[in-house]
């Protein structure tokens, strides 16, 4: 199967200071991938490039074939039919929700794209219900909570069913309850031709919303593989930063280890 | 200068007024006369008794209208206490000032003497008619705030194709100014937690100019980001809107009524 994504030696740079480093990656239609690295390796800008946002300062992305390239995405019928099938949930809901009312910002999208109003007001109906947050449908996004923004913008991308989503941080703000809700809702997606790439840092989440994990270093891939295999790779997982050193006594003697909490694995 | 300095206090009043706002969206959702009517025809009825106020110069007409905006008032469940502080005493005090000098300088028959100064009976009248017609028009624009939620306003005014760029920014501003003064009034509690005492004015000057050009720079990142949410939802340099209102009979006769009340003030007032 051609990959949905082709990532050639992508480099990126925000005035000069680097984000991305001739990174290559492939990604297939209906994966479940989760971007692991620690805070400044460069996930959520490798997010952006992927939604076409950023282009990237060297290499190549093309997009089911197709070049992504803002000269591509300048054309309204390929930049519709992207936008469409591509959907970015950015990590702070609130540059997300700029709309009045709850209602007009899941119907953006869809308006947008020139849906007809029947439809729009059906396919919101559906987003508000799927997300049960039909009861906010005409509050302002500023007077919500953290975990009822992140469902708001959760909603007003997957009004549009599209193919790919990519999530920033899915689960940050979120308390307990709406993070496995979240992680529910990922997991009905496995098997589907939806592809969801999902950055984060938190690994006990990893197992339950990936297939494949590729850890970021300093804006490269350090490693990719399933997740068991990179939880399993202690060593990986201290020099990404995404473990630390946990010192507890014994007795009266001080040690420390590595220490991660994971749904699948649980180690001390 | 107070404890809490000039730009605090002023971020605090601008915080207490957004609060106001929020509170005011409770009377917006309440069961009265205005909030029945469909938010176009609150914005075009009180924008056309509005007009009627400015247009009319006789006081009675006026009167007249500020009586039909007190009893619009009562049958939309708006507190007229709300009314005498937010609205006519601020009033009251602002165009006071500036009506007072007519009261000594329009020349006309004398009906009192404070002290080297004539009061006339066409300066009462004059200082009256502008005081009253602030009074009534601001009533009237406060009517429409209260009674119908910020997003309503905004809705109705595309509705009546008003360029959607325009409303689009009004949107977005009064959105963000709600995250701006959050986290504003974040960064003075951080500060205040981390300081013992009170600074030197010139170290308050420098502290309140670093947080400006923080906020400005916050400002711009925010904009940036939001730029690019809207571009990844598909937007193409021009907003498209869903007006989803929907005209009744009760509608119609309210509009009628708006209008026909304000064209009777124009006539009877010019």
């Amino acid at each position: 199967m051609p990959p949905l994504f082709d990532l050639r030696e992508v480099s990126f740079d925000y005035d000069g200071v680097p984000a991305l480093r001739s990174l290559s990656l492939e990604i297939s239609p209906g994966e479940r991938i989760a971007l692991l690295g620690a805070n400044g390796s460069g996930k959520s800008t490798l997010l952006r490039l992927l939604d076409g946002l950023y282009p990237p300062t060297q290499g190549t992305i093309s997009f089911d074939g197709s070049p992504l390239t803002p000269e591509k995405l300048a054309s309204d019928g390929f930049a519709f039919a992207f936008r469409r099938r591509v959907a970015l949930v950015f990590q702070n809901p609130d540059v997300q929700l700029f709309n009045p009312t709850v209602f007009d910002e899941v119907a953006f999208a869809p308006l947008q794209m020139q849906w007809p109003k029947d439809e729009v007001m059906s396919r919101v109906a559906a987003a508000l219900e799927l997300m049960r947050i039909s009861h906010l449908r005409d509050r302002p996004p500023y007077r919500l909570s953290g975990g009822e923004k992140k469902r708001v913008a959760l909603a007003s991308v997957i009004v549009l069913d599209p193919d790919v989503l990519l999530l920033d941080e899915p689960t940050a703000t979120l308390d307990p309850r709406s993070q496995s809700e979240l992680i529910d809702l990922i997991q009905q997606w496995k098997g589907s031709t939806k592809t969801v790439i999902s950055a984060t840092h938190q690994l006990e989440i990893v197992d339950d919303i990936a297939d494949r994990v590729i850890v970021l270093e300093a804006g490269s891939v350090a490693a990719q593989g399933t997740p068991a295999e990179i939880l399993a790779n202690q060593e990986l997982l201290l020099r990404a930063n995404l473990v630390h050193a946990h010192r507890h006594s014994h007795d009266g003697v001080t040690h420390s280890h590595p220490h991660i909490h994971s749904h699948a694995q649980h180690r001390h | 200068m107070s404890a809490r300095g000039f730009l605090e206090s002023t971020t605090m009043g601008f915080a207490r007024a957004l609060t106001r706002a929020m509170l005011s969206e409770q009377t917006a959702r309440q069961r009265g006369l205005l909030q029945s009517l469909d938010p176009r025809v609150r914005v075009v009825g009180l924008f056309a008794l509005v007009l009627a106020v400015t247009l009319s110069r006789k006081i009675t007409v006026v009167a007249a209208l500020f009586a039909v905006a007190i009893v619009l008032a009562l049958l939309s469940r708006v507190q007229l206490t709300t009314l005498i502080k937010r609205v006519w005493l601020v009033v009251l005090g602002f165009t006071g000032v500036i009506a007072l000098p007519a009261i000594f300088v329009t020349p006309g028959s004398p009906v009192a003497q404070l002290g080297p100064a004539m009061i006339t009976e066409q300066g009462l009248r004059t200082a009256t008619l502008l005081i009253l017609r602030v009074e009534t028009a601001v009533t009237f624009t406060t009517l429409l705030i209260l009674c119908t939620p910020w997003a309503h306003v905004l809705k109705a005014l595309r509705a009546l194709h008003l360029p959607k760029e325009a409303i689009t920014m009004l949107a977005m501003t009064y959105r963000y100014v709600f995250l701006l003064v959050e986290t504003a009034t974040q960064m003075f509690d951080s500060r205040r937690s981390r300081t013992v005492g009170r600074l030197p004015p010139a170290e308050q000057r420098r502290m309140a100019g670093r947080t400006a050009g923080v906020l400005l720079s916050k400002s711009m990142a925010t904009s940036e980001e939001v730029y690019m949410a809207m571009q990844s939802r598909g937007f193409r340099g021009e907003v498209e809107v869903l007006s989803d209102f929907h005209m009744t009979m009760w509608d119609y006769a309210g509009l009628v009524l708006f209008l026909l009340v304000a064209a009777v003030a124009v006539g009877v007032g010019r």
